[in-house]
């Protein structure tokens, strides 16, 4: 046998479960990146210049799908952020217990909850930048600023994945995840401004889009995609934002914790 | 004796109201293979998952590798290998990235941990699967390739959490000759099983545990010697109940044990016993003279009343 002169342990642990999520995405990342280009080419198409050739006034001053695709850019992030943080987390834990096997080794839980975490962020930041491409290429984006949509969505992904990995993470039927999309990610993608201004809905029903996390990225994306100021403050934003991904880590180590170190 | 790999005493694991290890005292030497025989519910994989450092103990003292497990469990489980009563192996990766994905996680460069795993892969006689994925392996093969992820660090321990459970006959036999090749090589191999014939194969010394408790100790020889005697005579009579049948042979042998469908006589020698069965005018439709095994002291000792 090849004789190891025992291994120092690796610096940063997280980064050796990023590299297993990674190697089992190199079996199936063709179709994720076909979807990753298809989806904002369908989207584009068929919100900015399929319903924006209704709305003739466009909004604000600027063409619906110069208005639009900031928000959908959000959105394309919130999407991917979930569906990986559902039945992947669901499913380590419940199915192939695949986070027992890593508990087994010299990674700490943390490593293992900031390990899958990295790889989320990994597909949040791949099909956002899909996306950018796409929708510059189609001449939609206005403004260079643009670039600056790629670490809010880094951070609105966090900001949703993190919570979603303590909920998937809590629950016993993989049914409470399809619950998840039904009353919390639909929901947020139809009312926090991604395809009409938050403004639009009575004053009373603000807050609800308001208090979403997905709202405060779509602003931020908007304001970058249109070279604007953002409807709020950049730093409110971002500081909402980071209390998201703040609390749901911790949350997240909490339940990871409880089911793994029993 | 050289210093313990693994010392435990008093130690203890609750779940809320339910404690399911119950005050254990046990060390295991290095180059040994330690068994722990128990019913199911006996406490055996909580006390393993205890060594393994993912189940911090309730109370007691326990120390693996000379470490704190509740303080070092990184340091701890880097030098051990832990093959899990179920696989847990990654069933969309390869045969092959499953150890190499797994090495990663020790701090092993990603040369040395493909030259690891074809060595490994060898070793279990998994070579050929080596590129197809997990999920079409059948049972025997995945618990050889969690036992060949369990070496990938060439650890200091091998626990191993009932290995051989599901398998077939030729299945548990490569399994079997394949840990006996580790513990030659001087692996130090923990394991569970409620295989008496296992335990009888693989392990120096045993203990047997019960509703959380260390009941016996020994090896195997010696639990034999110890709780049973040398020779069972196994008498089965034509009638539906062999209660009847049992009053008469009071007195022969240690000990008589009464089953619905047969009786055992507890004896030195076999031979001789079923001469004074003969010499009772007792006519047994069947007799069967056998050495005493380690199932005898198992059944003995924890009832052969069902665990579910």
């Amino acid at each position: 046998m090849t004789q190891l002169t025992r291994p120092a342990l690796p610096r940063v642990p997280a980064l050796r479960v990023l590299e297993y999520h990674l190697v089992g995405y190199r079996r199936t990342w063709r179709a994720g990146a076909f979807s990753s280009f298809l989806l904002p080419t369908l989207t584009v198409l068929g919100f900015g210049v399929g319903v924006g050739a209704y709305i003739d006034r466009g909004v604000g001053g600027v063409s619906y799908l110069e208005w639009i695709v900031g928000g959908l850019l959000a959105s394309t992030a919130l999407q991917v952020a979930v569906a990986e943080s559902t039945w992947p987390v669901f499913g380590n834990l419940q199915w192939q217990k695949i986070y027992f096997g890593q508990r087994s080794s010299p990674l700490r839980v943390g490593d293992i909850v900031a390990g899958h975490l990295a790889f989320v962020l990994f597909r949040v930041l791949t099909s956002v930048i899909a996306f950018l491409l796409v929708t510059g290429v189609l001449g939609a984006l206005r403004s260079p600023w643009a670039v600056l949509t790629v670490p809010v969505a880094a951070l609105l992904a966090l900001a949703v994945a993190a919570p979603t990995f303590a909920y998937a993470a809590s629950v016993d039927s993989d049914s409470w995840l399809a619950m998840l999309f039904r009353f919390a990610v639909i929901p947020m993608t139809l009312f926090a401004g991604v395809f009409f201004p938050v403004e639009s809905l009575p004053l009373g029903l603000r807050w609800l889009a308001y208090v979403t996390p997905l709202w405060h990225a779509v602003d931020l994306c908007r304001a970058a995609v249109l070279g604007v100021a953002p409807y709020w403050s950049v730093v409110g934003h971002l500081a909402y934002l980071a209390a998201w991904a703040a609390g749901g880590w911790l949350l997240a180590r909490r339940v990871f914790a409880r089911r793994l170190v029993v | 004796m050289a210093q313990p790999l693994i010392q435990a005493r008093g130690l203890v694991k609750r779940f809320g109201d339910f404690t399911a290890v119950d005050g254990i005292d046990v060390e295991v030497c290095a180059g040994e293979a330690f068994g722990f025989l128990g019913p199911n519910g006996a406490g055996k994989s909580s006390t393993m998952r205890m060594v393994g450092c993912i189940s911090p103990p309730s109370a007691g003292q326990l120390r693996i590798l000379g470490m704190d497990p509740v303080r070092d469990g990184p340091a701890i489980r880097a030098r051990l290998g832990v093959c899990p009563q179920l696989d847990n192996l990654d069933p969309e990766l390869t045969v092959r990235e499953n150890l190499t994905t797994y090495a990663r996680y020790f701090g092993i460069p990603r040369r040395v941990a493909r030259a690891r795993a074809a060595e490994l892969l060898d070793f279990v006689q998994l070579s050929e699967r080596a590129d197809s994925k997990v999920e079409p392996l059948s049972g025997g093969m995945k618990r050889r390739l969690t036992i060949a992820r369990s070496l990938v660090n060439e650890p200091d321990i091998v626990l191993l959490d009932e290995p051989t459970t599901g398998l077939d006959p030729q299945a548990r036999h490569l399994v079997w000759e394949r840990l006996f090749r580790l513990k030659r090589q001087g692996v130090t191999l923990v394991l569970t099983t409620h295989y008496m014939d296992e335990a009888e194969q693989l392990c120096d010394r045993l203990v047997v545990m019960d509703g959380g408790r260390i009941v016996a100790e020994g090896s195997p020889r010696a639990l034999i010697e110890r709780h049973s005697t040398r020779e069972v005579v196994e008498l089965r009579f034509a009638a539906d109940s062999q209660e009847a049948f049992a009053g008469k042979l009071t007195g022969l042998g240690e000990r008589v044990e009464v089953l619905p469908d047969r009786i055992l006589v507890y004896v030195p020698d076999g031979d001789a016993a079923v001469a004074e069965v003969a010499a009772l005018g007792l006519h047994p439709t069947n007799v069967l003279v056998r050495r005493s095994s380690l199932e005898d002291v198992f059944l003995h000792l924890t009832g052969r009343t069902l665990v579910d």
